[in-house]
């Protein structure tokens, strides 16, 4: 059981700057995210995009702001648990919370804060009608420990960086890969479409261009895929298939907490964004209120006054007075 | 006053009429949430959600899909011929008269 002060569900910007501000009161945090890298929808969707209205940079790319984030994090020594979505939290009977994850991973801490964004990043599905049937049976939305499917002849599709890496990754290491995709034109980098071209004169990698698979079979486990073109319908014997369509993100379990929700976003109290559970606070994406925008710099002032109250539940008898950091410096945790 | 009219079906099959402001440099998508249409604009207008995908039912003659736009569409859900992302038509005069529907939302 991991044991901390704050719990914080999203490791994106708004929750990395929540660990500074909780470390400026002496307060130790743990995150918890789906994805398995901080950063949110900065790693996730735009790194490379520049963003140009946080304070203090005229033009900052998302992915070194996460980096900037992660830095001013560091001295507070946050823990992460990622690539673990937050499922279910529990009261205790002391007001603290247990907080556990899709792998069965406990955090126990005081306060949770609610740092989730637009959601969990989840895989998007095809829509086929027996899909479910074949989930973890043959069916995977993402590569975990590739060495176990080398080798074999798998199917993926999809047109992005993933489908395009884990083609040439396979192709090249003794597999045969069918890729699959709705368009003959690939959202991927150059480089990583023209080896996978490469792999097909080779004789690795097969592509089907304006093609999507349309049908599953399988007596348990996943045994044929059925790709079909305007003109042709094939069928692969195989027992892999990779649908990489990308990430989107949904509220999730979040949705389920006893919390307030309106549109898919916490109501929360501006006093402090404590919503309607004591104890639980949301901030950034995440949240509403009248006048809410969703800016990384609104989540960032959110969380400081979050933290306020936090400070306040976790030590009842002590009274804080705000030290600036240009008095008292940042001292880090050992 | 270079305001347009464009209508919207919403995903119940009501069409609203919207007017436009042409000069305010805003898409199609933003102008759906300003009325409050159930529009999500999940990625804040970048090509990267497809949450604000439309049918366009008439001929007005417009951008083509630019690369970002047909990438995304590669992978969206329910894309037909006449779909586009509502985030990369741009509201310009070219525009007035113009009928869409917002396509299904994403499962």
């Amino acid at each position: 059981m991991i044991k901390t002060d704050i719990i914080i569900v999203g490791a994106g910007p708004v929750g990395l700057f929540a660990v500074f501000e909780a470390g400026l009161m002496k307060l130790r945090c743990h995150l918890i995210d789906a994805i398995p890298q901080a950063g949110g929808q900065l790693s996730e969707i735009y790194p490379k995009k520049p963003i140009y209205d946080i304070p203090g940079y005229p033009s900052v790319l998302a992915g070194e702001l996460v980096d900037k984030l992660m830095e001013q994090a560091e001295p507070f020594k946050p823990g992460f648990t990622l690539g673990e979505r937050a499922e279910t939290i529990e009261k205790q009977e002391d007001g603290t919370f247990i907080v556990t994850t899709a792998r069965g991973t406990q955090h126990h801490a005081p306060v949770v804060m609610i740092a989730g964004g637009l959601g969990s990043f989840e895989p998007r599905k095809p829509l086929i009608e027996n899909l479910s049937d074949y989930e973890n049976k043959g069916v995977n939305y993402i590569v975990k420990d590739p060495e176990q499917y080398e080798g074999q002849e798998i199917v993926i599709s999809g047109g992005g960086d993933s489908a395009l890496d884990w083609a040439v990754y396979f192709a090249e290491r003794n597999g045969f890969v069918h890729l699959v995709h709705r368009s003959d034109r690939f959202r991927a980098h150059k480089d990583s479409v023209g080896k996978a071209f490469e792999l097909e004169e080779a004789g690795k990698l097969k592509m089907y261009t304006f093609s999507e698979v349309k049908g599953l079979e399988g007596n348990q486990d996943l045994e044929r895929v059925v790709i079909e073109s305007k003109t042709e319908k094939t069928t692969i014997n195989t027992k892999l298939w990779f649908p990489l369509f990308g990430l989107s993100p949904k509220l999730g379990p979040i949705g389920d907490w006893g919390l307030e929700i309106e549109k898919n976003a916490i109501v929360v109290d501006t006093f402090d964004y404590q919503t309607n559970r004591p104890g639980i606070f949301a901030v950034g994406d995440v949240n509403t209120y009248p006048g809410k925008l969703k800016l990384i710099l609104c989540g960032f002032h959110e969380a400081t006054l979050a933290v306020q109250t936090a400070y306040k539940i976790i030590n009842p008898d002590k009274k804080f007075t705000l030290k600036y950091t240009t008095v008292q410096g940042v001292q880090g945790f050992e | 006053m270079s305001d347009i009219t464009i209508k919207v079906t919403d995903r119940s099959g009501k069409e609203h009429e919207l007017l436009a402001p042409t000069d305010m440099n805003m898409n199609l998508m933003e102008l759906c949430k300003s009325y409050e249409l159930p529009v999500e604009g999940v990625c804040g207008g970048m090509a990267m959600c497809a949450s604000c995908q439309v049918y366009v039912h008439t001929d007005q003659h417009f951008g083509e899909r630019n690369d970002d736009e047909e990438a995304m569409l590669d992978e969206a859900y329910y894309v037909q011929d006449n779909s586009r992302l509502g985030c990369q038509i741009h509201l310009t005069t070219d525009l007035e008269g113009m009928r869409v529907e917002l396509a299904p939302e994403s499962p």
